[in-house]
């Protein structure tokens, strides 16, 4: 994947200016604070940092939005990951009794990884991607948000590139914070429909009755197959590819269709043909009769790594961390805008240094006299910072991080009211 | 509890009203006298019967007939069979139905003494008593199962006519168990998601916003939830009292040697090590190495990588097997560098999670090769994997194809294939063995891969490199020499339990 004007070598460099003057620390510090609700929520969260030459420490944490911010200014860590809120300080787990220094909680997390997909992707494979197979991660994006917050009722989700082959969701709300290790697998596993390794052809199988879960997912995946799966994948094109999807029907139905195919070269009819053939088994067969569903989900329904949600101690990729392999920051991505999000055009953390370079046009500086006037010394340094961030391609992602920090202050604010409502009582 | 060598004191009011129901959730411990006799008999059975379901739980679907009629046999030579309806009237011989609860009162209790001290024992404990829970509970009455769940306080809110109409057709869609009558009939409750995980996991339930609609038959997935919730955190509470009851050397032998007869072998104390040589794994692996080891051993010489699953249970297989952490390392750094591996980059990364394997790093745990039921029911293989149980985990096609190329005879094949699809991957797995081996009948019953190797060994007329591991533990043996140095009114005591002891390990060896 072409970054344009990114090389790695470049990051001892650069990563000092990206700590220095484009992180945003009072966003990331918002988040991870939570309002405040929790006594020593920020301070007994876990931090590992990866250093220059893999060097890998784990149990970092902070006791203020300074401190983390004096550290990761010194340390420069080429990658950042998020861990769990203990029972005591990180830093200080060696001091603790052995066996008492355990993790409480930490958000709920799914990672969506586009290597999972390669039996089904014909464009790219492993760590590559491109435009065709990226509908992949939009597919699972909407068949996940919709299933955490209709049927898990969760609603405060942040959606995150990764930086180079796929989507991380952080689920921050309160009720899946507490949420115990059984209970992360169990939804997991409710969200999984892909099963299989590769010794399993088959890795969908439905049977009556259809869950609705199956049903809204299938509603979200259909919009999406005709133009991914049929055009941009080829899947009933060339004659490999046909094999494989065939593959996946009941003998009987395969050898009508390989008949009929003869005859029939276009996909979109190919696939109507296909269709026939489900319906007509479901009026009259009671096993294998889903076969149409099943395929569609095969090559298009989300895969998720269990082991990724379950663990409450997994430590996962931060938002806004640099991937050093492509240089691209992992940004939050806007739902709202998600069908024309492009992972080529996330800004690079080249990109973003080159752009604070930039001579400063004339609304800018107006704009920064202004503001200069108005302030204090010790608030300029703050703003400027501030306004650093914003003259980059980062600003708009900090804004769409900004807009779901907002939705979920209003939730801290009831539950600080809750709690001083108790006080009183006493 | 307290301990004496008295005989046993029998308050019948708060008893008669305690054992009314059945059904226990164990929420109080007992609180009389008993005899050390009662005690180590009582521990004993329950003991049994647990391992007894540990094994029906493997060989047959939970709850199907005939795990159903061969624990209820079980149960009924061990006298913990109970009826649903308490008939104290009808003259029976043995212990009534008022003693049998109490013995299954009691016997939960001493067993959480044993089983609370390590997670391992934990998990077992809690995993068998859920069995057990859940096969009586199914037993019971439906009067009776409302009963027991007022009795523990499991209230939850039904749904109003409204709302069921309303989510009619999703209640139905959402369970092979509920139909539209069920839905006319029957109450709805909703309960927090976070209470039914075993329904969500498996989507056998209506989910909306972060509740489950459930009728009234189903609540047993709830209750067993409860249960497996509250056992957990009792143990953990019973645990810290753990110094205090050790304390008593009476029953300090005994609980130590409940709590190690349910493991039996688990192959994490390295023998031979060093015996077999990194050029010997090709040809073992072939003659030696059960079906999901050889699989993995294959792809990894195909692909030079293995992911995660597989380098786990692969590597603590090895590990097991004799080799070495200088050996192993040398394995894998071998095979990934012929892959996309540098040699940098093993020694950075996978070189640590090798040496994690063998308790070198980290928590420093030296972890126990994974047994069958780990591998059949952990750790599933997914896009990319190779590893995991091939009856359990292959498409029967690519399972019958791949016997085929191992040169496994089509008449075995098919019996092969018939154990699979009655589900068990085991017996499977040693039927292999049989026709790869060309015995009659294996002369083990197969749970652990490693097992399968030394099997093998033995089989093929060496064991004389490779010794055979003893199974009987050295503990009762151990006990009864401690015994002089006891107190003389002990040392009658500690011989009742090297003998019980001794009939434990005879009942877990045939197992």
């Amino acid at each position: 994947m072409p970054a344009s004007d990114y090389d790695s070598a470049c990051l001892p460099d650069i990563l000092p200016l990206y700590y220095r003057r484009l992180f945003p620390f009072s966003q990331y510090y918002r988040w991870l604070n939570y309002g405040g609700v929790q006594k020593n929520y920020f301070q007994n969260r876990e931090f590992s940092f990866t250093l220059k030459d893999d060097i890998y420490v784990r149990y970092q944490s902070f006791t203020t939005q300074n401190e983390l911010e004096k550290e990761m200014q010194k340390m420069n860590p080429y990658k950042i990951d998020i861990g769990a809120i203990y029972s005591h300080r990180p830093n200080q787990h060696n001091t603790v009794k052995s066996g008492t220094f355990q993790a409480l909680e930490k958000e709920l997390v799914f990672d969506i990884d586009m290597t999972d997909y390669d039996d089904v992707r014909s464009c790219c494979s492993a760590a590559e991607i491109c435009p065709k197979c990226w509908t992949l991660m939009t597919i699972a994006i909407r068949v996940l948000d919709r299933a955490l917050r209709d049927d898990f009722g969760f609603q405060h989700l942040l959606w995150v590139y990764s930086g180079r082959r796929g989507v991380h969701c952080w689920v921050c709300d309160e009720a899946a914070r507490k949420l115990s290790v059984a209970a992360r697998s169990a939804v997991a596993e409710y969200l999984s429909l892909v099963k299989g390794g590769d010794e399993t052809m088959k890795k969908v199988v439905l049977s009556d009755p259809i869950h609705p879960f199956i049903r809204e997912s299938l509603v979200v995946v259909e919009r999406y197959f005709p133009l991914y799966a049929l055009q941009d994948q080829d899947i009933l094109g060339r004659k490999e590819s046909v094999d494989k999807v065939l593959a996946l029907t009941p003998e009987d139905v395969r050898k009508q269709l390989q008949q009929d195919f003869q005859n029939e070269k276009k996909p979109e009819n190919r696939w109507n043909l296909l269709k026939d053939q489900a319906k007509r088994k479901q009026g009259t067969s009671k096993k294998g009769q889903h076969f149409e569903k099943e395929i569609m989900l095969q090559y298009c329904y989300p895969r998720l790594d269990v082991n990724v949600s379950k663990g409450v101690n997994h430590l996962l990729k931060s938002p806004f961390s640099v991937h050093p392999k492509t240089g691209r920051i992992s940004v939050p991505i806007d739902l709202k805008e998600l069908e024309t999000f492009d992972p080529f055009a996330v800004p690079t953390i080249s990109m973003i240094c080159e752009e604070l370079d930039r001579p400063r046009t004339v609304e800018e500086e107006e704009k920064s006299e202004e503001i200069n006037d108005k302030e204090n010394e010790k608030d300029a340094a703050e703003s400027r910072k501030i306004r650093d961030y914003k003259r980059t391609s980062l600003a708009k992602y900090v804004k769409c991080f900004d807009q779901f920090l907002d939705v979920m202050a209003r939730s801290w604010k009831g539950e600080l009211l809750k709690k001083s409502d108790l006080q009183k009582d006493f | 509890m307290q301990f004496s060598s008295r005989r046993k004191k029998f308050t019948t009011n708060s008893q008669t009203e305690l054992y009314s129901h059945p059904l226990l959730f164990y929420v109080q411990p007992p609180l009389e006298n008993i005899s050390l006799m009662e005690f180590e008999t009582f521990a004993v059975e329950r003991l049994k019967l647990l391992k007894t379901i540990e094994n029906l739980g493997v060989s047959y679907v939970k709850l199907s007939d005939q795990y159903i009629k061969k624990l209820e046999a079980e149960s009924k030579a061990l006298n913990f069979l109970y009826r649903a309806e308490a008939d104290d009237r009808k003259p029976q011989s043995g212990p009534t139905e008022q003693e049998k609860r109490r013995k299954d009162h009691i016997s939960h209790f001493i067993l959480r003494l044993a089983y609370c001290q390590t997670e391992d024992l934990r998990r077992w404990f809690i995993q068998q008593e859920v069995d057990l829970f859940r096969y009586r509970f199914n037993d019971l009455y439906p009067k009776q199962k409302l009963e027991f769940l007022h009795r523990n306080n499991l209230q939850y809110d039904t749904i109003s006519v409204e709302e069921k109409k309303a989510l009619h057709d999703k209640l139905v869609n959402s369970s092979y168990a509920v139909s539209g009558i069920t839905v006319e009939d029957q109450d709805f409750y909703k309960v927090p998601f976070q209470d039914a995980l075993d329904l969500v996991r498996l989507r056998k339930v209506y989910l909306k916003a972060g509740y489950v609609y459930i009728p009234h038959q189903e609540i047993v997935t709830i209750v067993l939830n409860d249960f497996r919730t509250r056992l957990s955190k009792a143990l953990a509470l019973t645990a810290r009292s753990l110094p205090a009851v050790h304390s008593d050397e009476r029953l300090q032998p005994l609980l130590n040697h409940l709590s190690h007869a349910y493991v039996g072998q688990d192959y994490s104390i390295q023998k031979n090590v060093g015996k077999i040589s990194l050029e010997q794994i090709d040809s073992l692996s072939g003659k030696s190495f059960p079906l999901c080891m050889r699989q993995v051993h294959q792809s990894l010489r195909e692909n030079h990588h293995l992911r995660h699953g597989g380098r786990m249970q692969y590597g603590l297989f090895l590990k097991g097997i004799g080799l070495s952490l200088e050996q192993a390392l040398q394995f894998w750094r071998s095979e990934f560098i012929k892959g996309k591996v540098d040699a940098d980059k093993f020694d950075k990364a996978y070189a640590y999670s090798v040496r994690h394997m063998f308790g070198k790093e980290g928590k420093r745990t030296d972890y126990t090769p994974y047994s069958c039921m780990k591998v059949i029911l952990s750790n599933a293989p997914s896009q990319g994997d190779h590893h995991g149980c091939p009856f359990r985990h292959s498409d029967p096609e690519l399972l019958k194809q791949k016997l085929q190329v191992y040169k496994v005879s089509p008449s075995g094949i098919i019996q092969i294939l018939e154990l699979v699809k009655g589900m068990h991957y085991q017996l499977a797995c040693q039927k292999y063995f049989e026709l790869t081996h060309n015995v009659e009948e294996a002369s083990f019953s197969l749970n652990h891969p490693n097992q399968y190797f030394i099997e093998s060994q033995k089989v093929l007329g060496g064991g004389r490199d490779i010794k055979r591991e003893t199974d009987a533990p050295q503990k009762p043996q151990e006990n009864s020499t401690k015994a002089p140095s006891a107190a003389p009114e002990a040392a009658a005591n500690t011989q009742d339990v090297a003998e019980m002891t001794e009939e434990l390990d005879s009942f877990f060896q045939d197992a």
